[in-house]
């Protein structure tokens, strides 16, 4: 077994006994990055130099017993994570080589609690995509197939995980950014209930969307990680003061009893067969186990993705007015004065789809406009809530696809953005609910290819959540599994 | 159609952004197929439904009105891409 090969609590324990310090395990991911990189391009920037120093103050603080929950755990950020002194890009080309001068909430809680950050992980440019295609920075390929895509748009950060770059790594999920790359890619995705996390220093995409979360390559490490990175934050006005369960505590309950609900809209006609196939011996699993599985019906979830882009593009045109070239990033100045020079920095800076969703949400709130396309969206969005809250009052834990195929081919959905945004079908309706919704990795194709189960629970449902989804892991052995490369 | 080429160009000029013609006759086709899309959200009675913005309904956050450590002009003008004597550059905008 290699040291990559190891969970955050195998390390953990390995460390406590004095068999592996962090400075080794840091050296093992920095050169698994060098042998591997060159093919996945999961990353933007490596930091070589910044993550020994870190491994060698972690073991310097072990050796004075002041261990923390993460100390010398090598993990890597989503390049949308501002950290300090260290370039951050969005994968968008107008960042240029932007260098922030503080820490967001989550890195500093990770650095607080010991974490190594190795470096940052590429995506799509501002977190606008579903195949990690639309990265200023070239594509992430997907490790169990080169020629496919990872998911997006925490392609970076779930490629990394299932290629053993890094043990774990924060990504956001706006519409399924966490969850669908997980699903791709093999390993445990979260997203948490919208104001878990903190989203201060994380660059806006749509903010009442946005939200931070972990992947890891199983669900006790998951659990680890959300730990580190949950509570409220007075810096991020929508971060909600609850208090943080010890996410480990009931870890192992099982699932006996519990109630799983199968929404009917989710078992469509352009469901994959062998999805569909997985998702059923899923259910099996969990019948076994002793959970009552039982319909439920979630009438409006047909609307979810035209609610969506409404919702998300218009939140958008808004969060990226702020590239404007005047305080930071590229500025492009041709000598025709300020707001020309606003329309050379933006349309030099901006790739295709962050420019296509700059423009339907400049549309759906310009005059004339607003109350058909974006007050509408946002009744609709009541109307998918209140599906979900009427759902959990009859089940504790909503079981459906992650996606409705298993990874698709690099360029198969580029030339048709409509095409590429109903891949994110059963992913989206959680983020407009504001509940939590879980990747599980549940089966492969044919072709070899991970295929995901998506847990869904109540609004701060986080511990439960982990708890119906550690069941099923243990059952199976489908997160013991990594390619080959 | 759902939208003109001449919205298009409308949309850009608000959002600031300078497009190509090509540009623009692309994302006229786009924005056509996705606003049709997303028509149907009007097959849905929307009247009595409250709309959201948001999934956690929020008071406005209030904090005491405190002298606290910022920043400094120094920090934030360290990625400006023109800066001027403790201030952001931009070109002259009135003559």
């Amino acid at each position: 077994m290699q040291l990559t090969d190891l969970t955050i609590h195998e390390m953990q324990q390995r460390m406590a006994d004095g068999s592996l310090t962090s400075v080794e395990l840091t050296e093992a991911f920095l050169q698994r990055i060098k042998d591997t990189d060159e093919r996945l391009n999961a990353f933007i920037t490596v930091c070589d130099e910044e993550a020994l120093e870190a491994a060698r103050q972690a073991d310097a603080q072990r050796a004075a017993s002041n261990v923390q929950p993460l100390t010398g755990i090598p993990v890597a950020l989503k390049d949308i994570f501002i950290t300090e002194g260290l370039r951050t890009t969005c994968a968008s080309k107008i960042l240029g080589d932007y260098c922030p001068p503080y820490d967001g909430t989550a890195v500093r809680k990770l650095k607080e609690q010991g974490a190594v950050i190795v470096g940052k992980l590429n995506m799509d440019e501002f977190a606008m995509g579903s195949s990690n295609e639309n990265s200023g920075y070239g594509p992430v390929r997907n490790p169990w197939n080169l020629d496919c895509v990872p998911g997006g748009s925490s392609g970076g950060s779930a490629v990394a995980v299932a290629a053993r770059q890094a043990v774990a790594t924060l990504g956001t999920d706006t519409g399924g950014s966490i969850r669908m790359p997980a699903s791709h890619c093999g390993v445990v995705g979260l997203k948490p209930s919208y104001g878990r996390v903190s989203r201060y220093g994380v660059i806006a995409y749509a903010s009442s969307l946005d939200q931070v979360g972990p992947m890891t390559r199983d669900v006790r490490d998951c659990a680890i990680m959300l730990g580190a990175v949950a509570g409220y934050d007075p810096a991020d006005s929508t971060s909600v003061d609850m208090p943080v369960p010890d996410y480990l505590e009931n870890l192992e309950q099982g699932v006996a009893g519990k109630k799983i609900g199968l929404p009917k809209e989710y078992f469509i006609d352009g469901l994959d067969a062998e999805v569909k196939q997985a998702i059923d011996a899923a259910v099996e699993t969990y019948r076994k186990l002793g959970a009552e599985i039982v319909e439920v019906s979630l009438p409006h979830t047909k609307y979810a993705v035209a609610c969506y882009y409404v919702v998300a593009t218009a939140e958008a045109s808004s969060n990226l007015a702020r590239y404007d070239g005047v305080r930071f990033g590229q500025r492009v100045d041709e000598g025709n004065g300020l707001i020309d020079m606003y329309m050379q920095t933006r349309s030099q800076g901006f790739g295709d789809e962050v420019k296509r969703r700059i423009m339907l949400g400049t549309y759906a709130l310009s005059s004339g406009y607003y109350d058909a396309y974006y007050l509408k969206a946002q009744k609709v969005r009541s109307l998918i809530r209140q599906d979900f809250l009427d759902a959990f009052e009859q089940v504790d834990c909503i079981l459906t696809p992650v996606a409705p195929t298993a990874a698709f081919k690099l360029g198969e959905k580029m030339a048709d953005p409509l095409t590429m945004y109903l891949s994110d079908i059963f992913t989206i309706s959680t983020n407009l609910a504001g509940i939590c919704g879980l990747s599980l990795p549940c089966g492969r194709t044919e072709q070899g290819l991970p295929i995901g189960v998506q847990l869904l629970g109540k609004p701060f449902g986080e511990a439960e959540l982990l708890q119906t989804a550690y069941a099923y892991e243990q059952a199976t052995d489908w997160h013991t599994q990594g390619p080959e490369l | 159609m759902k939208i003109t080429r001449g919205e298009v160009e409308n949309v850009a000029r608000l959002a600031r952004l300078a497009l190509a013609d090509e540009e623009l006759d692309r994302l006229t086709g786009e924005m056509d197929a996705i606003l049709g899309y997303v028509e149907q959200l009007n097959e849905l009675d929307t009247d009595d439904i409250i709309p959201m913005a948001h999934a956690v309904p929020l008071e406005n956050a209030f904090r005491a009105d405190e002298v606290r450590p910022s920043l400094g002009t120094d920090k934030a003008l360290t990625n400006a891409p023109d800066p001027d004597d403790g201030c952001f550059g931009v070109p002259k905008v009135i003559e």
